[in-house]
């Protein structure tokens, strides 16, 4: 069965149990959306999808009213874009104006919906900070309600996401705030800082906290690649952002295949181990194997000396062919990682039983 | 890997995360704690429950966050799994509920299993693992009446010296129900590592080549010594230099857990060790230093100077997975890209290049001959995957060009045109029919007595990776997780005379370690957990080198120890 709809005057023919923005999306009429996203249960608080319904005295929001047989909508009367930009204009009026200081300004849904329909906020609207900046301790998750507009994509994520339930919604009207557990901080509220609600919020009011200031969300001068993650056995995929040369955090690939939006708190947060200064940036050989000496020696023949590849190469390819050819290749045992790539434990593999002769060659699965 | 290689001719996790937390009625996690160590994979079994009902038994000696999803949490002893399972496999038999045209068509050895099963009557098994007859009763119906049902489990399964053993009691379960080769069934081994499946995959074992190819078999070292240029057996002609000429060894290798403490036996001179860190990660610690002490030589390839380096004589720096171009393949046989995003830092290098220098620098030309592979001048890894790809049946056609064109490929996938299989053992197991394994309950190695009254058992906790080189330089992660907390019963505690703020030493046969006490119920009375996260007080130092006799795993979730209050 299928029901007969006029969308912008184009006759249609929709499945009974579909959303008007269900059906405009899969004609190609856009419907502008804020506190929808597809991952979520549509909840139609932010009014930004209203359309004019014939027959029906108020607008109807698209994203949670199904098709019935006859409709007739319109996605862009005059109404509706007036409706609109009421809607944008209170939202801005609660929302803290300065977007050039922003961390998410160039990837904020409200700002592009205020740019689209060109509203700033209005006069009439909040002075100043109502809301503690930077009001929760979590490491990793930066918190400034002063940029909520209550559309609740955190706390439908946290729920029907990552399904931890941190955040809910307090107090009504104007007092209207998100709360995590009963107004205490994440972490006491269970938080498992996966970052589902940073990755769901429209605006700057849930931002990561690792690479504040960074400007993450700033095209022009980051850039993003996407890979898999390194940690656990899942096969996470995400995008690095990278800056001067640095990566300087990670954002959710709606696209990764496994894990769509969602990751955890090391993936998503536990990168900053790849510049820390302890990286070994050059290769480095006991003074004993550049002097030729006893390694048992006392004094310094222990110490550790910055050398070449060439020289490092050499001493070690040398003392592993004389283990080989003194005492048989299977005096040699080769420790491969399960932390790096196929291609290099293939090559691993192909040294131990080419190269050496041994089968003595094994990783960390057991462990 | 080995347990399931035995009853279905396949090692790997038979289906996908997808098809699991959608199409599962009933999931049976056991020896996995899933949301902290696959904390997204976790997180799709949280979400099955509450929003598609679900069913979910967990069978955990810890209270692990899980269980608040649970519809029944199985409490058993630790160690106690093949009894606890035999047990429900025993109600399920007495009931009429198996699966009787599955066992019928698709396996073997039905009969013999079903003799040693009805040596576990409920009683029994509730004596031995401590699990009440009722909860026993209940999974096994939870169990009959959910199709399909999905198995999961990781370490906690297979870290015990019976840990085949436990893997194979498992798949009799599984079978047992005709779980196999559908969405939603099945069973799931989740590895830990990000590439601890390429790794096996590739033939980082001492047993096998790439794709599984025994290093005994004769095919096998024919084709690997074709490829890469080793005699086999050649005729005096064919032979260019017949003195030097490699030939691949048809003895099964050593385990790393043989290879090191093989120092002390003279059997291991010199080790090459990649991006590992057995000071951390291997059992007894005490013992794993002493042989890296003795070793003649270590090289040991890394990107931080870990507790192993500190043992090291050469350290060669390579790179972290955002400085290199490549592939990882994840736990249910996905192989995805990776990319490099960065330069690598200073002077460090991709580790496939280290090793192919290193390749290059010991084999003299005359110990190969001219062969297709024999080399090791590779522009990239695109081009190390041409050779896997020509060697690896199951991943035949899985090229950086398919997977970069957005393709999803699970292997085995073996030719070009092959779409990948999601889901192993349809309508077939690999080995032809699956194998009931008739399996005795075994009991842990080290049980706890009047000197060593408590047990303990050993993971990682969420924020936290392995032996911590990664997560340890990371600023916010140690915010929330700054050092090594060892869980304790709050009935425990009261006998310690813990308040909460106190440190307790944990000693075992082995060595000693001291931290923090976390007063906490996730652990049953009697029990601690502790990681191995943290040198100053990593669980390893305590545990011991007592191996599955099959696997070779250590038996790290059972170690007999005694706690005391720090004063």
């Amino acid at each position: 069965m299928t029901v007969n709809i006029t969308l912008n005057g184009k006759k249609i023919e929709a499945q009974p149990g579909q959303t008007i923005l269900d059906v405009a999306k899969e004609n190609d009429y856009r419907i502008p959306t804020l506190c929808y996203h597809k991952d979520l249960s549509p909840t139609g608080n932010c009014r930004m999808c209203v359309v004019e319904v014939k027959g029906n005295r108020f607008l109807q929001a698209a994203c949670v009213t199904q098709v019935w047989d006859e409709m007739e909508i319109e996605t862009d009367s005059q109404k509706t874009i007036t409706s609109r930009k009421l809607s944008l204009e209170q939202m801005l009026a609660n929302h803290s104006p300065n977007c050039a200081t922003c961390d998410v300004s160039g990837e904020c849904d409200l700002q592009d919906l205020a740019y689209e329909y060109q509203v700033d906020a209005p006069e009439w609207g909040t002075k100043g900070t109502r809301y503690k900046v930077d009001s929760d301790p979590n490491p990793f998750i930066r918190v400034d309600f002063n940029k909520c507009i209550l559309c609740r994509r955190c706390v439908l994520a946290c729920a029907e996401v990552q399904v931890r339930d941190v955040w809910g919604v307090a107090q009504r009207g104007f007092e209207e705030i998100i709360v995590a557990g009963a107004n205490t901080t994440m972490l006491e509220a269970h938080c498992e800082s996966c970052g589902q609600c940073v990755a769901y919020c429209p605006t700057g009011a849930l931002s990561n906290k690792l690479s504040y200031g960074q400007g993450i969300a700033r095209a022009r001068q980051v850039t993003k690649v996407t890979t898999t993650c390194s940690y656990c056995g899942v096969g996470c995929q995400f995008d690095l952002l990278v800056k001067h040369k640095k990566v300087i955090g990670v954002v959710s690939n709606p696209d990764a295949p496994v894990n769509g939006m969602a990751l955890c708190v090391k993936g998503r947060y536990g990168y900053d181990y790849i510049h820390h200064p302890d990286r070994l940036k050059k290769p480095r050989v006991r003074r004993y194997l550049l002097e030729k000496k006893d390694k048992r020696l006392k004094g310094n023949a222990w110490d550790w000396i910055e050398t070449d590849w060439d020289t490092a190469l050499d001493i070690t390819a040398g003392k592993l062919r004389e283990a080989r050819d003194t005492h048989g290749p299977d005096s040699v045992g080769v420790l491969t990682s399960a932390k790096c790539l196929n291609e290099e434990n293939y090559l691993m593999n192909k040294l131990a039983r080419q190269v050496i002769g041994t089968n003595n060659i094994d990783h960390c699965a057991r462990l | 890997m080995a347990g399931l290689a035995a009853s279905f001719g396949s090692g790997a996790m038979s289906n996908s995360m997808d098809d699991v937390s959608q199409k599962a009625d009933a999931f049976f996690v056991i020896g996995s704690n899933t949301t902290e160590q696959h904390p997204v994979f976790g997180t799709m079994l949280r979400r099955a429950v509450r929003f598609r009902g679900a069913k979910l038994i967990v069978a955990d000696p810890r209270r692990i966050d899980l269980c608040d999803f649970a519809t029944l949490h199985l409490r058993q002893k630790p160690g106690t799994d093949i009894a606890l399972l035999n047990g429900l496999m025993y109600i399920i038999l007495d009931k009429g509920w198996e699966a009787k045209d599955f066992i019928a068509e698709r396996t073997e050895n039905f009969d013999e299993f079903k003799a040693t099963i009805m040596e576990y009557p409920p009683t029994r098994v509730s004596e031995i693992t401590g699990v009440p007859v009722n909860q026993l009763y209940e999974a096994a119906e939870l169990m009959a009446a959910s199709k399909p049902m999905a198995v999961i489990w990781a370490m906690g399964i297979t870290q015990h010296i019976s840990g085949v053993r436990n893997v194979m009691t498992l798949a009799n379960l599984q079978m047992l129900l005709g779980n196999m080769g559908m969405p939603g069934g099945g069973v799931n081994p989740l590895r830990g590592q990000n590439n601890v499946q390429g790794a096996c995959d590739m033939g980082g074992l001492p047993n096998v080549f790439p794709a599984y190819q025994p290093v005994t078999s004769p095919e096998a070292i024919e084709k690997f010594s074709k490829a890469w240029g080793l005699d086999y057996g050649l005729s005096t002609a064919d032979r260019v230099s017949p003195s030097t000429v490699h030939r691949l060894s048809s003895t099964v290798g050593m385990t790393a857990t043989e290879i090191i403490p093989g120092v002390l036996e003279g059997k291991t001179r010199a080790l090459y060790i990649l991006g590992e860190d057995p000071v951390m990660s291997d059992p007894d610690t005490n013992h794993v230093r002493e042989c890296l002490e003795k070793v003649d030589f270590l090289v040991l390839q890394e990107i931080f100077p870990s507790e192993t380096a500190v043992y090291a004589d050469v350290l060669l720096p390579g790179v972290s997975f955002a400085e290199k171009t490549g592939t990882f393949t994840n736990t249910e046989r996905r192989v995805q890209m990776v990319h490099k995003a960065i330069e690598p830092l200073g002077e460090a290098k991709p580790d496939w290049w280290i090793t192919a220098e290193l390749a290059k620098r010991i084999l003299q030309t005359s110990e190969v001959l001219d062969a297709p592979f024999a080399g090791w001048d590779y522009t990239d890894t695109s081009a190390i995957m041409d050779e896997i790809n020509a060697l690896t049946p199951s991943y035949g056609g899985i090229t950086h060009a398919r997977i970069e064109s957005g393709e999803r490929l699970q292997w085995p996938c073996p030719t070009g045109e092959h779409p990948g299989t999601p889901i192993l053992h349809v309508n077939k197991f690999a080995r032809g029919l699956g194998k009931f394994m008739p399996i005795d309950d075994v009991p842990p190695a080290e049980e706890p007595n009047d000197d060593y009254p408590m047990v303990m058992s050993t993971g990682r906790v969420l924020y936290h990776w392995h032996g911590g080189q990664m997560t340890r330089r990371s600023k916010g992660l140690m915010e929330v997780y700054g050092e090594a907390l060892i869980e304790v019963n709050p009935e425990d505690s009261q006998k310690l005379g813990l308040n909460g703020q106190n440190r307790v030493r944990v000693t075992s046969r082995r060595g000693s370690i001291e931290a923090r006490a976390w007063i906490t119920d996730r652990v049953p009375p009697g029990m601690v957990y502790a990681n191995f996260h943290f040198p100053e007080a990593s669980a390893n130092e305590l545990t011991q080198a007592v191996l599955d006799p099959v696997s070779k795993i250590p038996e790290y979730k059972v170690t007999a120890v005694k706690v005391e209050l720090v004063s």
